[in-house]
């Protein structure tokens, strides 16, 4: 009936529904570690699309030379390279905290063209493709579509992921450290917080985060050298739309703006590639904080 | 709770501090000296450098040379969260309550860095005002609340020595003769405090001594009983 009124096939809407859940899925990871980053640091991780271009080559990297199963590299390629990222931030970003931060945006910036270089250069730019876990194949027949387990898996598991960043953050002592440090470092340091080590810490989870959603994206898309610095594009308008540093706002606005892609292919597919940007300005010229964002 | 406090012992010994932000020097040979269970007053005018002194204590500003020694030991060379974690708190002047925290966690925020500190609810029961309003945001406290947050927040901790910077200014008289009360009662319970003040006659009340200090430097020390004698000095040095 409604469907018939827009003149839409209700499998049309649901399958794009669902891929723009799954967009969102990833948007909202990567934007809440952005966000982390951010509100701590002061840092804008422009290797964040790299360093989830690399949890998805640690998993695939391990399943080709070691065996490692899709669930054991979800817990190993954070940590992997959530501790890259903690060397980088030791021997790089630390040198840049006192200076304006748009020397650590270059700085990453020009670590995240480095890191796929490499990577392009030993693996090519064709894709690789990783197959999804078997315990995940198979789909679901929900009566008005089909909703594959591995997609939905997707979905669900970056929410779980999501919202228990934000319960850490909003919810707990180890949190009210953080947000208290975002505000004014230097006075939770001389509270006895050893705070350096903090900011150390968040960076490598932040970043860990990037590798889980890496993680979770090889069986979707191909693993390629250049599959972070595509999505980061996104991302990052995602990120002005949200707020830079609120935690909810990214999620929320990383999931909201995956369906409203995903709609927008629906109804206007000439604008699914623009959507995001046109959103972008309008909230840039309308509320320049971002959706969430508190002016700092 | 704690032994009574043998006055006389030095607690805090600061030689010669000097300190600088960026390339301007702010602190020109500060020397200082708290006893064990002492309140003592740093007296001075607008930009004198008692928050600089303070903080350097504290290990917060980033270029400072001398000697501060803690309980016996050097600090001067120290991070801040290692002071800390001596038995050093500080009360700041912009009182540092965090938005994002409410005024339970705000309370609960600064770590228990050795024992001996005051429980949570021997605090509620200095302050009654925070008890019932510990779920709200801390920004939200009226400015004597904060004050009183600020204060009691590092009560908890075990810490000893507390630097409490004007913790009067800009409030009402009803909350500054209370915050007269709170830092006798915590001299009671055998706290040493330092305390940056503008105002001598409210410091009088509180405090064993008092340095004076002019650009960057201790130019006097007087005993509490002294004051009297010494008010035209005084005005000379404060501007009152
Ligand atoms: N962060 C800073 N950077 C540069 N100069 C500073 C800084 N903080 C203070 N100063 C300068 O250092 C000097 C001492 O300042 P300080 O804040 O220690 O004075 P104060 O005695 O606490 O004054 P007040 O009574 O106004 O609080 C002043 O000349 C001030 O302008
Ligand atoms: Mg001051």
């Amino acid at each position: 009936m409604i469907f018939e009124l827009l003149g839409v096939p209700p499998q049309a809407l649901f399958g794009q529904l669902l891929l723009g859940l799954i967009n969102g899925a990833f948007y909202a990871m990567l934007s809440l570690g952005l966000a982390v980053i951010f509100g701590l640091m002061n840092v804008i991780n422009f290797t964040h699309g790299a360093q989830y271009m690399m949890g998805a080559f640690v998993a695939w990297l391990g399943l080709k030379y070691l065996g490692v199963n899709y669930w054991l590299a979800l817990v190993l390629a954070p940590i992997v390279v959530g501790a890259s990222g903690i060397i980088l931030e030791q021997l790089l970003l630390k040198r840049l905290y006192h200076l304006d931060h748009l020397y650590g945006l270059l700085l990453t910036f020009g670590l995240a063209l480095i890191i796929e270089g490499l990577f392009r250069h030993q693996y090519g730019s064709s894709g690789q493709p990783y197959a999804i876990p078997d315990a995940l194949k198979g789909s679901q027949n929900l009566g008005f579509m089909f909703l594959p387990n591995y997609r939905a898996w997707v979905v669900v598991g970056s929410l779980i992921f999501c919202l228990g960043t934000w319960f850490v953050i909003e919810r707990t002592k180890l949190g009210a450290y953080l947000r208290a440090a975002t505000e004014n470092p230097q006075l939770v340091r001389a509270f006895g917080i050893n705070v350096p080590r903090m900011i150390m810490l968040t960076y490598g989870f932040g970043v860990g985060l990037a590798a889980l959603a890496g993680v979770m994206a090889a069986p979707i898309q191909q693993v390629n050298p250049l599959m972070g610095s595509n999505l980061m594009v996104v991302v990052f308008a995602v990120v002005v739309i949200g707020g830079m540093g609120s935690i909810m706002g990214s999620i929320v606005t990383g999931f909201a703006l995956g369906v409203v892609e995903g709609l927008t292919k629906v109804f206007y597919p000439e604008a699914s590639n623009t959507v995001i940007f046109v959103i972008m300005a309008i909230v840039l010229l309308i509320k320049p904080a971002g959706l969430f964002g508190r002016t700092r | 709770m704690r032994d009574t406090p043998r006055m006389g012992r030095d607690l805090l010994k600061v030689d010669n501090l000097e300190a600088f932000y960026g390339e301007s020097h702010v602190l020109h040979g500060v020397t200082i000296e708290v006893a064990e269970g002492e309140v003592v007053t740093l007296l001075g005018r607008n930009g004198a450098g008692k928050t600089t002194t303070l903080k350097s204590i504290m290990g917060m500003v980033a270029r400072r040379t001398g000697s501060v020694r803690y309980d016996g030991k050097e600090i001067i060379a120290l991070a801040s969260n290692v002071i800390a974690r001596l038995g050093i708190a500080i009360c700041p002047e912009e009182r540092g309550i965090f938005a994002s925290l409410s005024v339970e966690e705000n309370m609960l925020l600064p770590p228990v860095v050795r024992p001996g500190g005051m429980t949570l609810a021997e605090i509620y029961t200095l302050f009654p005002n925070l008890a019932e309003r510990r779920r709200s945001q801390g920004t939200k406290l009226s400015g004597g609340e904060q004050q009183m947050l600020a204060i009691g927040r590092i009560l908890r901790t075990g810490a000893t020595l507390l630097l409490l910077d004007e913790p009067t200014e800009g409030l009402a008289p009803v909350i500054v003769q209370k915050i007269g009360d709170v830092i006798r009662d915590l001299k009671a319970r055998g706290f040493t405090v330092l305390l940056v003040e503008q105002n001598f006659r409210f410091a009088a009340t509180v405090a064993d001594r008092h340095y004076i200090m002019e650009d960057g430097r201790v130019v006097d020390m007087l005993r509490t009983e002294d004051i009297p004698a010494n008010m035209e000095k005084l005005h000379n040095f404060l501007g009152v």
